[in-house]
């Protein structure tokens, strides 16, 4: 009864359910039309310039070379493959520097934190100064210090046997390819397996009897021991490749190009300073009293690290890492500035040379966009399952 | 009365010298334990192996005002480049004459971000002088009234150009990025769906691509006969990139507010835009100061990208100069001096932002 009276009393204009959808129709006409205007601007424009739309071009001969590739790769092969040859190598500069940058990002939190008075104020500093530094204009740094200042590969600096510098890039001794190194990367995969299954059994077993198993210790001599193991059964060979100086360039060992050196110091000492940053506030985040707490029910040192401090700094850490570990794969699309072939140098060049530019553009958004959101999601479970650890 | 004299009596034992002064502070923060005394020498030893040769580099050996060809024959750095060409590097083409106008604007642009500092300054009537400063700095740049010649903007370049985008950017993605965190917080089904996909879609991205895309799409996009010049779509970027991150830190400040504060404005009968307006908004931007001064520090490193689509931005001029063969090979000195200037602003922008982080906490 009373709702009717209201109803009556009041107009339908001020009733918030339809000013609710008026204003939704409003805001989702004005973007349509906004959106249509612009797709038939690009309509006419585009086919004013006879670009045909569409992906036919991924599979047309690309006719450029790319400088370094994980794959076979050459001018014969298709657009379609030359991007892939990009991606792969925006995934490899973003993996390794992702790894470089959590150790090395953790190392200088810790110093940040360190009672060492000399140690702390050299990490602020580096903190202070890198975060505020473009990250673009430390790339071109890098890259210039290679290109400038170190010597043709004839004069290449050689700090220690089997290392060389020089403006061609980085060359080291590698061991030579044997079947052994196969069968010692199954052996760390069967090593994963086996830690995860013990892991699973110490946890069950403590819950029922209470007994604990040094599972740390163990899965480290497991994750050494199971390849040392294998290539002591293949007759542990020991034959390296040594670069040697051919005529104008390093034949043999593992050549890292100036560009990926510039781009991955760059990235890394650029990024290592955010990471120190959220680090630092990790630990900060944990109370002292904690620690003090775990150390008077008797946990030693390192068992209060691992059950008491990291599940709590982890969690605090956790979220603004992946942001930064995100920031670091999108950053890594200024290769294109050095000319390392990433996935938008690449694209770049594509859109140039065939002038699909919608394409072009809408392929480094999706990749991009399949990049963060993997990330997030596998973050986000991880994140799950750290925080549940709290209760 | 015994026992106080007494006390005064008793002789003072002063603490030993070891655990005072000089080496008492050396004991404490620099050889406190085995493994500090190992770290402390060892870094020492590195700094020692370090600092001394770049010095000497950088101010023994250097040359100040030479030529170039004089820099090739000495050890030291050449940081003649700077000086010769400083007026190249931070004006770009502006013309030469005429340079005296972008220099006025950064110096008021300086003068008002210089008295804005003072969160007592902020009123109504900064406010007011901000506009009319926005606008003297774009008459100055622009010129064609008063008297100004005109100037092209295509001409524009250098620190000004710099700047440019990185204030207008930010005074434009403000409140831009205020509308899409209340869309997200919205319980209209639609407007919050456009304001999450815009914001994961431009955050998901990264600028340089969006960059591209304002220089190779977004003249597709318009009608015939209408272009946007290069400088004007490069800020148009910005602006959309910068909004998106300041919706999140908005977000961040809204989600921050407590339910009490929407059910009073409620109870005294404010509608959404008044409770925004005079309760919500006032309380959650002021939450958000030092996040928001983090975005801006951000933005401005981030302009230095449109160096890769050909805009004569700092970083771009500098590398004009090194491209000029009586200066090529001088990378070193030319980026460690723009590095300088990078980090001269982000530094005190960093420092303000920890100041104000300080004066707005309320934590005791």
């Amino acid at each position: 009864m009373p709702s009717s009276a209201l109803d009556a009393r009041a107009p339908f204009w001020l009733d918030p359910k339809v000013r609710s959808i008026f204003y939704q129709i409003a805001v989702l006409s004005t973007v349509g039309l906004l959106a249509w205007y612009l797709v038939s601007n690009a309509l006419v424009n585009l086919e004013k310039q006879s670009i045909a739309t569409g992906w036919g071009f991924l599979q047309r001969e690309s006719a450029f070379e790319i400088g370094e590739s994980p794959i076979p790769y050459s001018a014969a092969n298709s657009y379609g493959r030359a991007l892939i040859v990009g991606a792969l190598n925006t995934l490899k500069v973003a993996f390794v520097g992702v790894v470089i940058t959590i150790i090395l990002g953790t190392l200088i939190g810790m110093a940040r934190l360190s009672s060492n008075w000399l140690i702390s104020k050299l990490a602020s500093i580096y903190i202070e100064v890198m975060q505020d530094i473009p990250v673009l204009l430390q790339l071109f740094f890098w890259y210039a210090i290679f290109y400038e200042t170190l010597p043709s590969p004839r004069q290449a600096l050689n700090p220690m046997t089997g290392v060389f510098f020089c403006n061609r890039g980085a060359i080291f001794a590698i061991p030579e390819s044997h079947p052994a190194f196969k069968y010692m990367f199954l052996a760390v995969l069967t090593g994963c397996a086996v830690i995860y299954l013990l892991r699973n059994w110490a946890r069950t077993r403590q819950a029922k009897t209470g007994k604990t198993f040094p599972v740390v210790r163990v899965s480290i001599s497991i994750i050494a021991g199971f390849p040392l193991l294998t290539w002591l059964a293949f007759g542990a060979p020991m034959k390296m490749s040594v670069p040697e100086l051919a005529e104008f360039n390093f034949e043999g060992g593992m050549t890292l190009s100036p560009e990926f050196i510039a781009l991955l110091l760059g990235l890394v000492l650029y990024t290592a300073a955010f990471v120190a940053e959220v680090v630092r506030a990790g630990i900060q985040a944990v109370s002292k009293g904690q620690r003090e707490a775990a150390m008077s029910i008797g946990l030693k040192s390192n068992q209060v690290l691992q059950l008491v401090i990291l599940p709590q700094a982890l969690r605090v850490i956790l979220p603004p890492l992946t942001s930064q570990m995100l920031s670091l794969t999108k950053n890594s699309s200024l290769a294109v500035a050095i000319g390392y072939p990433d996935f938008v140098s690449v694209a770049n060049t594509t859109i140039n040379q065939t002038g699909q530019s919608v394409e072009g553009v809408a392929l480094i958004m999706a990749v991009y966009l399949i990049f963060s959101l993997s990330t997030s999601v596998i973050m986000n479970w991880y994140n799950k399952r750290v925080t549940l650890v709290e209760r | 009365m015994e026992e106080i004299a007494q006390v005064a009596q008793t002789k003072e034992l002063k603490p030993p010298v070891t655990s005072v002064g000089v080496i008492g502070w050396l004991k404490s923060n620099l050889f406190n334990g085995w493994f500090n005394s190992v770290l402390t020498i060892v870094t020492v030893y590195f700094l020692w192996k370090v600092v001394p040769p770049l010095f000497k580099w950088g101010f023994v050996d250097s040359l100040w005002n030479t030529t170039g060809k004089a820099c090739r024959e000495a050890s030291g750095a050449c940081w003649s480049l700077i000086t010769t060409n400083i007026r190249f590097i931070i004006f770009g083409f502006y013309p030469y004459e005429m340079q005296w106008r972008p220099l006025t604007a950064m110096i008021i642009l300086c003068g008002l971000l210089f008295y804005s500092r003072n969160r007592k300054h902020w009123s109504k009537y900064l406010g007011h002088a901000w506009i009319v400063g926005l606008f003297v700095m774009g008459l100055l740049m622009k010129g064609g009234l008063f008297g100004l010649t005109p100037v092209e903007s295509t001409q524009w370049g250098g620190l000004p150009l710099t700047l440019l985008l990185s204030v207008f950017g930010l005074t434009a993605a403000y409140p831009l990025g205020v509308v899409l965190a209340l869309g997200r917080q919205s319980k209209m089904p639609t407007i919050k769906v456009l304001s999450v996909l815009y914001i994961e879609l431009i955050r998901g991205v990264p600028l340089i691509s969006l960059l591209f895309m304002g220089s190779i799409i977004f003249p597709l996009f318009l009608p015939e006969g209408l272009t946007l010049n290069k400088i004007l779509r490069a800020q148009v970027v910005i602006i959309i990139f910068t909004a998106s991150y300041i919706a999140e830190v908005v977000r961040g400040g809204l989600q921050g507010m407590s339910r009490g504060q929407y059910e009073a404005a409620e109870s005294i009968g404010l509608n959404y835009y008044l409770t925004m307006r005079l309760i919500i908004l006032p309380q959650a931007l002021k939450m958000v100061i030092p996040p928001t001064v983090s975005i801006l520090i951000s933005a401005f490193k981030d302009t230095s990208l449109v160096a890769i689509i050909a805009l004569f931005d700092l970083l771009r001029t500098t590398q004009s100069v090194l491209s000029n063969p009586e200066w090529m090979g001088f990378s070193r000195e030319a980026y460690i001096f723009i590095a300088i200037l990078y980090f001269l602003g982000c530094f005190s922008m960093a420092n303000y932002s920890r100041k104000l982080e300080k004066e707005l906490s309320t934590e005791h």
